[in-house]
């Protein structure tokens, strides 16, 4: 019972021009997929890697070549961000496909894929189609989206899985709404078996998450409504159960808690198709980041305890947890300056992804090629993405970045249109220099033919 | 079921019912294929009716809508010269809140002969079936076997193909609330065709597969070399909540059109139970194609395996009452 193989078409940025020709000199080539972690060039061909390697140039680059030294900066597949909300269309006033777009290429991102909680929804046709206008017209970044599980978010009746796939939609989710009915979440991991699709689920039970922030001494103290580690492992356990029985695909976004994180653990032993994801926030800051009702610091799913942080953090470095996503979710001042229980939740994060991910790294937590894996192969692995690889053929998406360059985050500089992010000053290291998409730079400085 | 075996063995037929597939063994199929064979001869002919059940009482009894299986049991009674009542669930005291049991009861009474019943739940024909003196056959009961339509179904192959042994025959779409699907699977595996299922995982029963049969998700894959094309209505009358999200989309990958009836062999046949939603489970053009769709000669068949079952079921009666019961037609050939 094989599904029908329906490849998922990105909403490609058309090139203006063929880029031509260009050849990455003295670069640190990091390829997750391959374990590459070496000294030397990279070709790329047009919109395609030509060749990499540590003797590439050893005769000269090749004549016709524009030729970029990168003077020992690290070069790995351009990074992809499964998880971004981009606002358009419906709260362009929060972020545009073009504003999220430039966001990206600073932060290295070179694919996103955009949540389909936008309005109208992304439950139609339609909606996929306007999006990937509107990311041809923008020409940066390469945009893919999810459509809904449910028609209009309500979780009662499946959208079209199999026409929104052929439009290109990678997979289904009902964004920051988990999808609560078992009966309606078991039809969707049977029936999106047919198209060989993912079901991204929001790993909170409704019913326990109306709070504002996790359920403990902090929410008790400030005297907010809490919500309870539990309300994750609970949903997550019902649909590794539902997976179980349907033999569906499966993923957990936004995983937070060390009792749902040893849920996955184990049903991966067994064999299950089960991925999850976390965002940096999860496993940098705790619930004390909400402090004085810092709304910023108001997420859903909620900051959670320390100990739960620390299991996030063990989740990444075991290869339970297989993708960082930033989980972008720009809000204006608007959402944000209320108080905090009717604040919006969410958390900007695109051009803060890969310093906050390389933190693992430089305290020694994880090796830089699994960092790097779950920014890369790990979610083109998922959704089925034709990215994350430095091997000849692949698309010329690549990230140029100093891995060792200390920096302070300021939010008020950065390229999306909402700058709630609670990392205000936050010293981290690691800092992209340039963005490729399809042969194209899309960030960095300008390289004229002969330099 | 089989308390009238050593008749049967005379007679051709060891089942005092007719209620499903199930049960029925490669050599009862055939003989009731090979009888009804001879009804369809009869029903082409110009004095289409006979006295062989003569005297005899058949009672539709259908606490389920419909045209095709009714009339056709129908006319199969009259045929053969039989007194046919037709009780549908709105003009019945079901309404008047009688139990299936009472109903039966009631009609038992009345000595019929042979009860026809068609009932929206699983398993009610057989219950109705122990509480009577008389023959039941299964006209349909909630999603779990109609037995005359896999004989008539079976009929038609075999009429234009010969035989059913190494056939390769997929039934596609809603197998889930299928009846038509369950005896049909049953039927074809006891006569040696291969069965493929195509249908969208949630339109699948859980475990199809130990009933022998292919499971797939895809037309194309699963059409490869079949030799028919089962087509299954898609009964949104049965459905609670969504189990396709909608009927375009439905159509695009489990309708059956040209382009993906490419996939079968050249000369696959088309088949379809009735009553067909065009534009949802089939394309209405190819419906009608007389070169590739069977689904007219289906509801000619339909007529004259139903004689053979009201016949068969009879025979047991008719050897015990008189003398002169022998099969004046449609005996086995």
């Amino acid at each position: 019972m094989s599904p029908s193989a329906i490849k998922p078409t990105a909403m490609k940025p058309a090139s203006s021009k063929a880029p031509g020709r260009v050849a990455y000199v003295n670069a640190r080539l990091l390829d997750p997929g391959s374990g590459l972690d070496e000294i030397g060039g990279l070709l790329t061909d047009g919109a395609k890697i030509a060749d990499h390697g540590p003797r590439l140039f050893n005769n000269g680059t090749p004549e016709d070549a524009l030729v970029i030294d990168c003077a020992g900066l690290c070069l790995t597949p351009g990074l992809i961000d499964m998880r971004v909300q981009l606002r358009e269309p419906g709260a362009e006033h929060k972020e545009t496909i073009e504003s999220a777009s430039r966001a990206a290429a600073h932060g290295g991102i070179t694919s996103m894929v955009a949540l389909p909680n936008t309005e109208p929804v992304i439950d139609d046709v339609a909606v996929l189609e306007f999006l990937a206008r509107r990311a041809r017209e923008t020409k940066l970044v390469k945009v893919y989206a999810y459509g809904t599980v449910t028609r209009d978010l309500k979780g009662r009746e499946l959208t079209e899985f199999g026409l929104l796939t052929e439009f290109g939609a990678v997979g289904f989710t009902d964004g920051l709404k988990a999808v609560a009915d078992s009966q309606v979440m078991r039809r969707a991991l049977s029936y999106s078996r047919t198209f060989g699709q993912v079901i991204l689920q929001h790993p909170e039970d409704p019913a326990l998450s109306s709070g504002a922030m996790n359920e403990g001494e902090v929410a008790t103290r400030l005297g907010l409504t809490g919500i309870p580690a539990a309300a994750e492992v609970i949903m997550v356990a019902r649909d590794l159960r539902l997976l179980e029985l349907t033999g569906g695909r499966y993923h957990v976004a936004n995983v937070t808690t060390f009792e749902s994180l040893n849920a996955i653990r184990r049903a991966k032993d067994k064999g299950l198709n089960v991925t999850c994801d976390t965002a940096p926030h999860y496993f940098t800051l705790n619930e004390n980041a909400v402090g004085d009702y810092r709304s910023f610091a108001k997420v859903w799913p909620p900051l959670r305890s320390e100990s739960d942080r620390q299991a996030v953090e063990d989740g990444l470095a075991d290869g339970t947890i297989d993708v960082i996503a930033s989980d972008h979710s720009p809000h204006d001042q608007d959402s944000k300056r209320l108080p905090f229980a009717v604040a919006e939740p969410g958390i900007v994060g695109l051009e803060s992804l890969l310093p906050l991910s390389l933190a693992l790294y430089h305290k020694g937590r994880i090796g830089l090629l699994d960092v790097l894996a779950k920014l890369t192969t790990g979610p083109a692995g998922i959704l089925g993405l034709n990215a994350g690889s430095l091997a000849p053929g692949a698309a010329a998406d690549l990230t140029l970045f100093d891995l060792d360059k200390p920096w302070l985050i300021d939010p008020a500089v950065f390229q999306s249109k909402s700058k709630n992010s609670p990392f205000t000053d936050y010293p981290v290291q690691g800092l992209v220099r340039r963005s490729v998409v399809d042969g194209r730079c899309i960030f960095g400085p300008d390289e004229k033919p002969g330099n | 079921m089989t308390d009238t075996r050593h008749t049967a063995d005379i007679l051709g037929f060891a089942h005092r019912h007719l209620l499903g597939i199930d049960g029925l063994t490669a050599e009862q199929i055939t003989f009731l294929l090979d009888l009804s064979d001879s009804y369809v001869a009869l029903n082409r002919s110009d004095n289409k009716k006979t006295s062989l059940l003569r005297g005899r009482t058949v009672i539709n009894l259908f606490f389920e809508n419909s045209t095709r299986t009714r009339t056709s049991f129908e006319l199969a009674g009259k045929r053969l010269g039989a007194d046919v009542i037709n009780m549908s669930v709105s003009s019945s005291s079901i309404k008047k809140g009688e139990t299936l049991i009472d109903t039966a009861m009631t009609l038992n009474a009345m000595h019929p002969d042979v009860l026809v019943v068609r009932h929206p739940e699983s398993g009610a024909v057989q219950l109705l079936s122990e509480k009577v003196n008389c023959a039941v056959i299964n006209g349909g009961d909630g999603s779990h076997e109609h037995p005359t339509q896999a004989l008539l179904d079976a009929l038609t192959i075999r009429r234009r193909r010969g035989s059913l042994l190494g056939l390769r025959v997929a039934i596609c779409g809603d197998i889930l609330h299928s009846r038509v699907a369950r005896s049909n699977i049953q039927l074809l595996g006891i006569m040696g065709a291969h069965v493929r299922v195509i249908a969208p995982p949630t339109l699948l029963p859980n475990n199809i597969e130990r009933l022998g049969v292919e499971a797939f998700f895809d037309m194309r894959e699963g059409l490869k070399d079949c030799d028919i094309v089962m087509m299954l209505r898609l009964q949104t009358e049965r459905m609670q909540g969504s189990f396709v999200p909608s009927i375009r989309e439905y159509f695009r990958f489990f309708g059956l059109d040209r382009e993906k009836l490419q996939a079968a062999k050249p000369d696959a046949l088309i088949m379809h139970p009735g009553p067909m939603n065009r534009g949802v489970e089939i394309d209405s053009e190819l419906a009608d194609d007389i070169d590739r769709s069977l689904i007219r000669d289906q509801v000619e068949m339909g007529v004259a395996v139903r004689m053979a079952c009201l016949d068969a079921l009879t025979r047991s009666l008719r050897s015990n009452n008189s003398s002169t019961a022998s099969t004046q037609i449609g005996g086995p050939t």
